[in-house]
């Protein structure tokens, strides 16, 4: 019984996971995108969790859907929500050639999940119920990976200058000009 | 037990593709940048299942870390919109061509 649960839970995330990512390319509204990425964020938690890794899930919930959308959010309200229409005026070459790339790629994933990459994706670890938890990954992050760590935060500090200069320097010069 | 790793890629190398194409077909900047976040967080979902098949955290860490850049790539993105927005550039990826891209 639990084992049907956990299959119609992950088929339930996996279709929301596909669909909202579908809704998010074919919206024409920039604003109706982001909301449907909120959607697709929160089912690929629900497909983290079901991997047993309950902290990433956690923290895509907070930073992803919480933090880093509410940030698109602000900035689409900024500008308007204005419409693109991609199939406006009929379907172009540049159209057809981007939907031939994406089904190509698809196509690649497919054939190579079919040949099952040398038959090794079935014997799955066993993992304790301690795996993925908060503890063992922020023992790994200041240990193994302390370096990567680091640099992520100087990362992130250098976005956030860069940020704050593209929003700012702007305006000025356009005085200038 | 639920499903394999198997079908956990096969929804991640989807969720990759459809991203893809939403990047090559869109031409907002602000929906191609959110493509690229269903592309990113593809690859995410690829290293958490790589991870649980080894029983190791390591895909797990490097997961977080690739949300991390993911943060700092949208706030530079999200800079340079507005700054195009505000220098009243064509939101246009097409239109954009002064260095023939």
């Amino acid at each position: 019984m639990g084992n049907f649960l956990v299959w119609v839970i992950w088929i339930l995330a996996a279709l929301a996971c596909l669909g909202t990512g579908l809704a998010v390319v074919s919206f024409s509204n920039p604003f109706f995108s982001a909301l449907a990425l909120i959607g697709n964020l929160a089912s690929l938690a629900v497909l983290y969790l079901l991997a047993s890794a309950e902290f990433v899930a956690a923290a895509q919930i907070l930073v992803y859907a919480g933090a880093v959308m509410v940030m698109f959010l602000f900035v689409i309200a900024y500008l308007g929500g204005r419409a693109d229409t991609p199939w406006a005026g009929g379907p172009g070459w540049m159209q057809l050639g981007a939907l031939v790339a994406g089904a190509a790629l698809l196509v690649e994933v497919l054939v190579a999940l079919l040949l099952k990459a040398g038959g090794r994706l079935s014997d799955e670890a066993a993992v304790p119920t301690s795996f993925g938890s908060p503890a063992e990954i922020g023992k790994l992050f200041l240990t193994d990976h302390l370096l990567a760590f680091e640099i992520t935060s100087i990362v992130l500090l250098v976005a956030a200058v860069g940020g704050v200069v593209l929003g700012t320097k702007a305006s000025a010069e356009d005085d200038g000009s | 037990m639920g499903p394999g790793v198997p079908w956990y890629l096969a929804v991640s190398g989807t969720l990759f593709a459809i991203g893809a194409t939403g990047v090559l077909l869109r031409r907002s900047p602000l929906i191609v940048l959110l493509s690229l976040e269903i592309m990113l967080n593809s690859g995410n979902l690829a290293l958490v299942s790589f991870s649980r098949l080894f029983g190791t955290v390591d895909g797990q860490v490097f997961a977080i870390a690739v949300m991390a850049v993911a943060a700092a790539e949208v706030c530079v993105g999200l800079g340079l919109i507005v700054a195009m927005a505000r220098r009243n550039l064509p939101l246009d990826v097409d239109l954009l061509r002064e260095l023939r891209g």
